[in-house]
């Protein structure tokens, strides 16, 4: 099975869509000007000087301009689509509307479902899903072990043959160092990046949020960066050691960024993600014991985010990853401590970054989109492009329009987002995957500019 | 004042005002007739999700005092065993149109969370290992009532201050209140950075001896068992409040219920520096004044002073604090219980 097989690529009727004058960016391809693009037939047909490309019979013409960009459509290798089992909290129909919304052409989904997907009926009927309900394209990973218990294998090479992309134990680690060195050396066999949850139990166990002046105050037992920055240095070793491509998830902390910035100096095959809460919120945001601020891993200190953003801004972090994590409403009308773990992440991710590190000058655009897009080449696929031919991948983000976040309601059949009622700036107007149109700005700011 | 969530968010007048109607109030404890018909008509209920006896006493006879009727819900044996959420629960009482709901959970921020679901009052009795005001509140009153003003004072918190609500609500009311405040424990029963409160951190009791007050801590055998000490006698051996390393001139408080021969030795316990007897004595009189603050009718005022009049129903007399005797209301008598 090819890489691209492995993604379960939406159907959805053929965009026809011309847009003319965006700022048309694409890091990738160098490309940073005023230009109409066309895209018919699922690819990319032309892309010329703006003012220069007239629409053809049927063609959706789009007057964009200079504050509206057309970027590569985003990719998120860290979601949660909560199908099979947990439908209540979001399904692939649902999911994918709100990675759309947000400007995402694909995403891949984690396998603690209930039950977990580890195994390959269980991966043929969960793409089959995705075949017939989702929206943008869909990769999955299964298990590293069976039922996440952290002991037995599941069978990486039939899931492999079954279209998995890769496999995580997300949500919970390999406590195991022996247990991971054994997937890490049957990835020779089956192939697919190992992406790892970081997490040492015996130092989080019990514990809600963050370890420090915050915990301390309100009496919740903390969880230390240690937790996570540990279990990053082992499986670096251990990658190492087997030569193995791993993936580590969601880092949330200074320590972690050093041991994935020595291990990548060290040559091994690593790569890494961050999300965008902890790339804008601490530790205080928990003061006020709101279980939309309650993540996993939790939300760091003010240092520990610095260098998260140092990281991703020099490419020690290679993408951005939302770890979109919805949980229904009742679930996180609790007390903290009770509160299920996790914020959703794919309908603000764009325009909390582009708010909050690229306006201030903390982060340049084209670096902010090409870490939105990384994730696909780092599990083994075409990384979206604005190339002539290319398969059209393409977001139109109105950079100026300014709103609440969630004042128009969400896609995600989830409401726990830790961004709601922030000030936003970059509206996502339209969102084309794999050639079709997946989302489509209803307010009409389309016609502006 | 609507509730009364936690210390953190008093002000030191707010704090003063309270104790300060308490101690009015402890003159009705000394009187026969102890009761007075303030909250006449008035409903609080007590809503308890763990195991107290003292606290939920104490509460129950402060309503009473204050002629309040009061419903009593546990979490055992209730709607809550059969897995209704707290909010649930709480809509469901909140039928029953309460004045005032005495809360208590395991979970920090719960009694805040409750405030923002229902129309009445709350009072949290402990929510988590978060806040315990009530028992800031009454440590206050009584520490005010021995030393005079706390202002300056050295006072010294001992014990398992990672898993006790009353550690953080006594840090942040000493402080407010002038006094200076160490932390002193094992090492792993200190959590991290606590130092933010604005406390100090010991790890020995070396300068126990510089200390005005010494307060020690419940520890609790389940934290043996999760091995955050070695043992109880190494504990005792390092952190026991004994005659050894008492000052005779130094005044000891304990929250209850204590466990002898763990944080405290018999004889301290039973000496007369020990004021534990005084602060469970302080807690009927701080609760009425917690709930007299938040129901009474038509309280003004930031100053402690005559109970205001307008609150007086035709049967209530000349004065809030007479004796509700003479209509035959004692204690207890006739509340639903």
């Amino acid at each position: 099975m090819s890489a691209e097989q492995r993604l379960v690529r939406p159907e959805l009727p053929a965009a026809r869509v011309l847009v003319r004058g965006a700022r048309v960016l694409d890091p990738r391809e160098g490309l940073d000007d005023a230009l109409d693009v066309r895209v018919r037939d699922g690819v990319i047909a032309e892309i010329a000087p703006a003012g220069t490309l007239e629409p053809g019979d049927g063609e959706d013409a789009i007057d964009a301009g200079a504050s509206q960009l057309l970027a590569p459509a985003f990719f998120d290798p860290h979601v949660h689509l909560r199908t099979p089992g947990q439908e209540h909290k979001e399904d692939i129909a649902s999911g994918t509307l709100a990675a759309a919304a947000g400007g995402f052409a694909g995403v891949i989904a984690m396998p603690n479902t209930a039950p977990v997907l580890d195994s390959a009926p269980l991966l043929r009927s969960v793409r089959d899903a995705a075949a017939r309900e989702a929206h943008v394209a869909v990769g999955f990973l299964p298990a590293i072990t069976v039922g996440l218990q952290g002991e037995a294998l599941t069978e990486m090479a039939e899931l492999r043959e079954e279209g998995a992309l890769g496999f995580t134990d997300d949500g919970k680690p390999v406590r195991s160092a022996g247990v991971l060195r054994k997937a890490l050396q049957y990835q020779r066999l089956c192939g697919g990046v190992i992406a790892l949850h970081e997490e040492d139990p015996a130092l989080s166990r019990g514990g809600a949020m963050n370890e420090g002046e915050v915990s301390a105050a309100l009496g919740i037992a903390g969880i230390p960066t240690l937790a996570e920055s540990t279990m990053v240095a082992r499986d670096a070793a251990i990658a190492g050691y087997e030569d193995a491509r791993v993936h580590f998830q969601h880092l949330s902390c200074a320590a972690s960024v050093e041991a994935v910035a020595l291990a990548k100096e060290r040559g091994v095959r690593a790569s890494a993600e961050v999300t965008p809460h902890h790339l804008l919120l601490t530790d205080e945001a928990v003061r006020g014991l709101d279980t939309s601020m309650k993540m996993h891993p939790p939300l760091t200190r003010e240092s520990d985010r610095a260098a998260l953003v140092q990281a991703l801004r020099d490419g020690t972090i290679d993408c951005v990853a939302t770890d979109h994590a919805p949980h229904a409403r009742d679930e996180k009308e609790v007390p903290f401590e009770q509160a299920p773990m996790g914020t959703t992440g794919l309908e603000t991710a764009f325009a909390a970054l582009y708010t909050e590190l690229v306006l201030p000058g903390v982060i340049e655009l084209g670096i902010l989109v090409e870490r939105l897009t990384a994730g696909a080449e780092l599990f083994g696929l075409r990384g979206p492009r604005i190339a002539e031919g290319a398969p059209a991948d393409l977001t139109l983000i109105d950079l100026d329009a300014g709103y609440l976040a969630g004042e128009s309601g969400w896609r995600s059949r989830s409401q726990n987002c830790c961004f709601a009622g922030r000030e936003l700036r970059g509206r996502v107007l339209l969102t084309i995957a794999a050639g079709g149109l997946a989302h489509r700005e209803r307010s009409g700011a389309l016609a502006g500019a | 004042m609507k509730h009364l969530l936690s210390i953190e968010e008093l002000d030191r007048a707010a704090i003063e005002r309270i104790v300060s109607q308490a101690e009015r109030f402890s003159e009705v404890s000394d009187r026969e007739i102890k009761t007075v018909p303030a909250l006449r008509n008035r409903m609080v209920l007590n809503l308890f999700y763990e195991a107290s006896t003292r606290t939920r006493g104490s509460f129950e006879l402060a309503a009473k005092r204050l002629s309040a009727d009061v419903v009593n819900f546990t979490a055992s044996g209730s709607s809550v065993e059969k897995g209704e959420s707290l909010k649930d629960t709480v809509l469901t009482l909140s039928a029953h149109k309460p004045d005032a709901i005495v809360l208590r959970t395991p979970w920090a921020g719960a009694a805040a969370l409750v405030s923002q679901w229902c129309a009445a009052a709350i009072v949290n009795a402990g929510d988590g290992k978060h806040e315990h005001p009530t028992q800031a509140l009454l440590d206050v009153y009584t520490l005010r009532r021995r030393l005079g003003a706390i202002d300056g004072a050295s006072i010294w918190i001992v014990g398992d201050v990672a898993h006790s609500r009353v550690a953080r609500s006594d840090v942040l009311a000493f402080q407010k209140m002038g006094a200076r405040v160490t932390l002193a424990g094992p090492p792993t029963l200190i959590p991290r950075e606590i130092e933010a409160l604005g406390c100090e951190v010991r790890y020995t009791l070396d300068e126990l001896p510089s200390a005005d007050v010494v307060y020690a801590l419940r520890m609790q055998n389940e934290r043996m068992e999760e091995t955050w000490v070695p043992s109880v006698r190494e504990y005792a051996a390092w952190y026991q409040i004994n005659a050894q390393r008492l000052r005779p001139e130094q005044i000891l408080m304990h929250p209850g219920p204590v466990n002898r021969g763990v944080e405290l030795s018999g004889e301290v316990a039973d000496s007369p520096q020990a004021i534990i007897t005084a602060q469970v004595e302080a807690g009927v009189v701080v609760r009425m004044a917690v709930l007299y603050e938040l129901l009474a009718p038509n309280r003004t005022g930031l100053e402690p002073g005559p109970v205001p009049a307008e609150g007086r129903t035709p049967e209530s007399g000349t004065d809030d604090l007479a004796p509700a005797g003479a209509r035959g209301a004692g204690v207890g008598e006739g509340q639903p219980a």
